[in-house]
């Protein structure tokens, strides 16, 4: 099966990621894997390419991490949302539906 | 933001643990997705394939991951410091040198610019310090001074509105009780002076106006110093102090380390003064500082001054006719011309770091050909080439902040005995020390020396050659570093010569003037002020007899030959000028000549050994009761009277009187400001008169600056003590001070060119050894490059002798080149030194040659090592090296 390879903007990449982890802590794999399944295995994002994104979502002070252990009795890093994560993401997808509506308008116009 | 920075610094500070969190998250991922294709089915290599696959390069991640910490250029500069200290662990030698040459070069700049910064650059530590001004006066004769007269005082500071002032003069004297009488430095001040400089007393209160008008209560406020040597720890406040024979009551202690512009030790009110010059709109001798008032600008206070000057001329023609007031910032006045000096100084070390610099950028060159594989192997294995350089510049930086650093120590070691060893003293010279405005500049010069001594070999970094590079074809690589090395060389002998050449002129300039004649016999001279006892003080006609019996009792010293007394002293500070005129119609004060005037009793000529001219000198019959006499130099006598006989005509010298003076006799010349600045100095007309003939109003005076000049048989120092003996009067308070032999005055006189003589041979010497160090240094490494072929020339019949000269050729054509450059340099440097070094003499042709001469001597001798060791290279081995 052809897989499409979409590359994603920096911004909706993290813009994914914190709707994710918005549901609740996660760890990287289960963000990843939770990816894959919204979006039905068409988004084929390079795995590894979550974790320079999830540190650099760390650093801004947008979630916050901690060391747990997972179901398989592993440890394991865990991310959840701070409070400033949580207002980034409402503005972050209010700006991702306006800019998408605007540019399906262009698109449709004759 | 808070939160970055945290994450930052952890990943800084705790760069172990961060490093093995992310190993650890990353595996886990792995390991989960590595369990997910197995549970599909799949074995474990191919499960762990199709893992890598949809992770991505475990490596590349890891990268961005470090990369996304923000922390990149740190871990970088990290490991490439650690690597620079590798590789210089490997080659000590190198190092070390480059340690000694940049420590000396940053050292010698720093001490320099410690002073610098102290003196000139840092602001006087009273409040607010650029709102004090000093108030100086010019006139078309004087020029501008410093002086100002009591009642001028007094005008000014009632009118003026946009500053506040206040006034100072000298008046030290022997404070005899409590304690032992013991000369003292002292001021008499006005009441506002502690206000208008904005500094509180230490203990007690500062003088009222109260206290400053004639017959009020003695008060006095004594120095910090002087404080603790009497009175220990105890309250001074309230205790008696008597000084020049009045007793004072204390009132104040000033704060510790304050003096103006000396070391005083007693402050008594200067309206308490009595004196008559004190009423003498003409004497001007106070010190005026001001403070501009909290909302004037100095435009306006000048503009202000310039219409008081002129109401007191309309008002007071006599004395203030074409006079004008100006201000200007107290700073200028403390720090004096020294300015120019020490900016001379630094750049002259600044010379001296460039050479250094460029020594270490050859040294750094050379070694970098070396590494040029090594480099090239990174270049190849992935790094940008701005990596590289970044390392190559990280690896020089530090060199040269580990130098500056070393540099900085040296110079907190030098600071105190370069202020200690400088000619007279510095002004400020307590204050000089290093602050965190020094360390910053030493440490940015060092930095930036680093950087751009690495920038050369950073440069030759290869981005093309990289094969040829690896594959070792070294032709190509040695000429492109040939040309660069010649160019070090050429400019370190160009600098070499410039610093030559300076310390060359400077030494021509010291022999001459030390050859002038100073107009005076110095040898077995000794001069000192003298105090009278304070007790004489009260009566003019005591005053008289006890100068008579002083010198009575110094003749009878043993080895004295003649005493004599006198006001001034030639080429020790202190200077009388009156204006004199030829016929009875005195021009305007501001507009007549003025000439040097000194009292003297009759046998100074003597003692001085000044040649006589013609006429006679003063002798006992001059007296109070006869003629007024007086004795010019020849200078004066030309300028007056132009040539022709000059004994036995008239003089009038307003100051002395409405009644003319009669000539007796002309004398030589005499260089009263200094070997060196007697020639340039605006006043060079001297004039004597008697002591005798000084009216009795002034003679209490004159009494308080009057000085002892005795010619002795033997050498002069040894009858100090004897003489201090014999006169120290009948109350044992008379007290002999700044007890100088004419020759110490001379020596002294010149002493700042011979400081900068010194010092600018010392940086030459330093330079010429540098340069001729990098000439051996690049010419050994070129001749080496240079083996195959030396031994292709043998084998093909050039004898060693023709080698040695083909090394020595190529030397010669570098210092040619260098020593070219280094001529035009010295063009400009003579002009500089011209303008900032006081008696200067133009660059002559001795001292070029002389100079270039022994540049080119050394440098060759500095050549000839490597021609040889070239000339006894064997051609069988020469050629078959690769």
């Amino acid at each position: 099966m052809e897989t499409e390879r979409l590359d994603l903007p920096q911004g909706a990449l993290d813009l994914l990621i914190l709707k994710t982890i918005a549901l609740g802590p996660q760890h990287g794999w289960a963000i990843s894997e939770r990816l894959h399944q919204i979006s039905g295995a068409t988004l084929q994002i390079r795995q590894g390419s979550l974790y320079p994104a999830l540190h650099r979502l760390e650093r801004r002070g947008w979630i916050k991490a901690s060391w747990g252990t997972s179901d398989n009795n592993r440890r394991a890093k865990y991310y959840e949302l701070t409070r400033k994560g949580r207002a980034q993401l409402g503005d972050r997808t209010d700006a991702w539906r306006r800019l998408t509506s605007v540019v399906s308008l262009v698109l449709a116009a004759r | 933001m808070l939160n970055d920075a945290f994450h930052r610094l952890r990943a800084v500070f705790r760069r172990g643990t961060v490093e093995r969190e992310m190993a650890e998250e990353l595996q886990f991922h792995l390991d989960r997705q590595v369990d997910v294709y197995r549970k599909l089915g799949l074995d474990e290599v191919e499960a762990r394939r199709r893992t890598r696959l949809a992770f991505g390069g475990l490596d590349q991640i890891s990268e961005d991951v470090r990369d996304a910490r923000g922390t990149r250029w740190l871990d970088d500069l990290l490991r490439d410091v650690r690597y620079a200290f590798r590789t210089f662990r490997r080659l000590p030698g190198f190092a070390a040198m480059a340690l000694i040459i940049l420590a000396l070069g940053i050292g010698a700049t720093t001490v320099m610019f410690t002073v610098i910064n102290s003196v000139l650059l840092r602001p006087l530590a009273y409040p607010e310090p650029e709102r004090l001004v000093t108030l100086h006066g010019i006139t078309n004769g004087f020029g501008e001074a410093w002086g100002a007269s009591y009642p001028d005082f007094v005008d000014l500071q009632r009118e003026s509105r946009s500053l506040t002032m206040a006034a100072w003069r000298e008046g030290g004297g022997t404070v005899s009780a409590p304690g032992d009488p013991e000369y003292v430095d002292g001021r008499q001040i006005s009441a506002g002076l502690f206000a208008v400089l904005g500094l509180r007393v230490a203990q007690g209160r500062p003088f009222l106006l109260d206290d400053d008008r004639p017959g009020a209560p003695a008060v006095t406020i004594i120095s910090h110093g002087l404080w603790q040597r009497r009175f220990g720890t105890a309250s001074a406040i309230g205790q008696r102090l008597v000084f020049d024979g009045t007793p004072y009551t204390i009132v104040g202690v000033a704060p510790e380390g304050f003096g103006l512009d000396g070391d005083v030790d007693v402050f008594t009110p200067l309206g308490e003064n009595i004196e008559p010059r004190m009423r003498n709109r003409e004497a001007r001798f106070l010190h005026v500082v001001a403070r501009l008032a909290p909302r004037a600008a100095l435009n306006e206070a000048q503009a202000e001054l310039a219409v008081m000057a002129r109401r007191l001329a309309a008002q007071f023609p006599a004395s203030n006719a074409g006079r004008e007031l100006l201000a200007r910032p107290l700073q200028q006045e403390v720090v004096g011309d020294i300015g120019s000096t020490l900016w001379l100084l630094l750049a002259a070390v600044a010379l001296v770091l460039l050479i250094a610099c460029v020594n270490m950028a050859s040294l750094m060159l050379a070694r970098a050909v070396s590494r040029d594989r090594e480099l090239a192997t990174r270049v190849s294995l992935g790094a940008s080439r701005a990596r590289v350089i970044r390392q190559c510049l990280t690896e020089s930086g530090m060199l040269g902040l580990v130098g500056g650093v070393l540099g900085i120590l040296v110079a907190a070691a030098c600071v105190r005995p370069f202020v200690a060893f400088w000619p007279g003293a510095l002004p400020r010279g307590g204050e000089i020390q290093l602050d965190w405005r020094v360390l910053l500049a030493a440490l940015s010069l060092s930095l930036a020396s680093g950087l751009a001594f690495g920038l050369a070999p950073a440069m030759r970094v290869p981005i093309g050659r990289v094969e040829s590079t690896l594959r070792g074809a070294s032709g190509t690589i040695v000429r492109g570093s040939k040309r660069l090395h010649s160019t070090f060389v050429v400019a370190e002998l160009a600098l070499a010569v410039v610093l030559l050449v300076a310390a060359g002129m400077l030494a021509h300039t010291l022999l001459t003037l030390a050859s002038l004649d100073p107009g005076l016999n110095v040898h077995n001279v000794l001069t000192a002020h003298f105090a009278l006892s304070p007790g004489v003080l009260g009566n003019p006609a005591q005053i008289s007899a006890t100068w008579q019996e002083v010198l009575d009792r110094a003749r009878r010293v043993p080895g004295v030959e003649s005493a004599a007394l006198t006001d001034i002293v030639p080429m020790r500070e202190g200077e009388n000028t009156l204006p004199y005129s030829v016929s009875a119609a005195v021009p305007p004060l501001a507009e007549a000549p003025i000439a040097l005037a000194s009292s003297v009793t009759p046998d100074y000529l003597k003692v001085m050994g000044i040649p006589l001219r013609a006429g006679r000198f003063f002798d006992e019959h001059d007296r109070l009761d006869s003629e007024q006499v007086v004795v010019i130099d020849d200078n004066l006598a030309l300028h007056a009277f132009g040539r022709g006989d000059v004994v036995g005509r008239q003089l009038w010298v307003p100051p002395m009187g409405p009644a003319p003076v009669r000539i007796v006799g002309v004398v030589g010349h005499v260089r009263h400001w200094g070997l060196a600045g007697d020639d340039l100095s605006r006043v060079r007309d001297q004039m004597y008169y008697p002591f005798a003939q000084v009216p009795l109003r002034l003679t209490r005076t004159f009494a308080s600056f009057m000085s002892i000049a005795v010619r002795t048989r033997i050498a002069p120092l040894d009858i100090v003590e004897p003489l201090r003996r014999d006169l120290r009067g009948t109350s044992s308070d008379q007290a002999l001070y700044e007890i100088r032999t004419m020759e110490q005055l001379v020596s002294r006189s010149l002493a700042r060119q011979r400081f900068l003589a010194l010092l600018f041979a010392i940086f030459g010497g330093v330079a010429l050894f540098l340069a001729c160090v990098g000439v051996y240094g690049v010419l050994a490494y070129l001749t080496n490059q240079r083996v195959r072929e030396f031994g292709m020339r043998m084998a093909l019949g050039a004898t060693p002798r023709d080698i040695r000269r083909l090394v020595l050729r190529q030397s010669l054509g570098m210092i040619a080149v260098g020593a070219a450059i280094g001529a035009a340099g010295t063009w400009v440097s003579g002009r500089v030194l011209l303008r900032f070094v006081a008696g200067m003499h133009a660059l002559d042709l001795s001292t070029v040659t002389t100079t270039m001469a022994i540049l080119v001597v050394a440098a060759l001798i500095a050549s000839y090592v490597p021609a040889v060791r070239a000339s006894r290279v064997d051609a069988m081995t020469a050629l078959r090296q690769d």
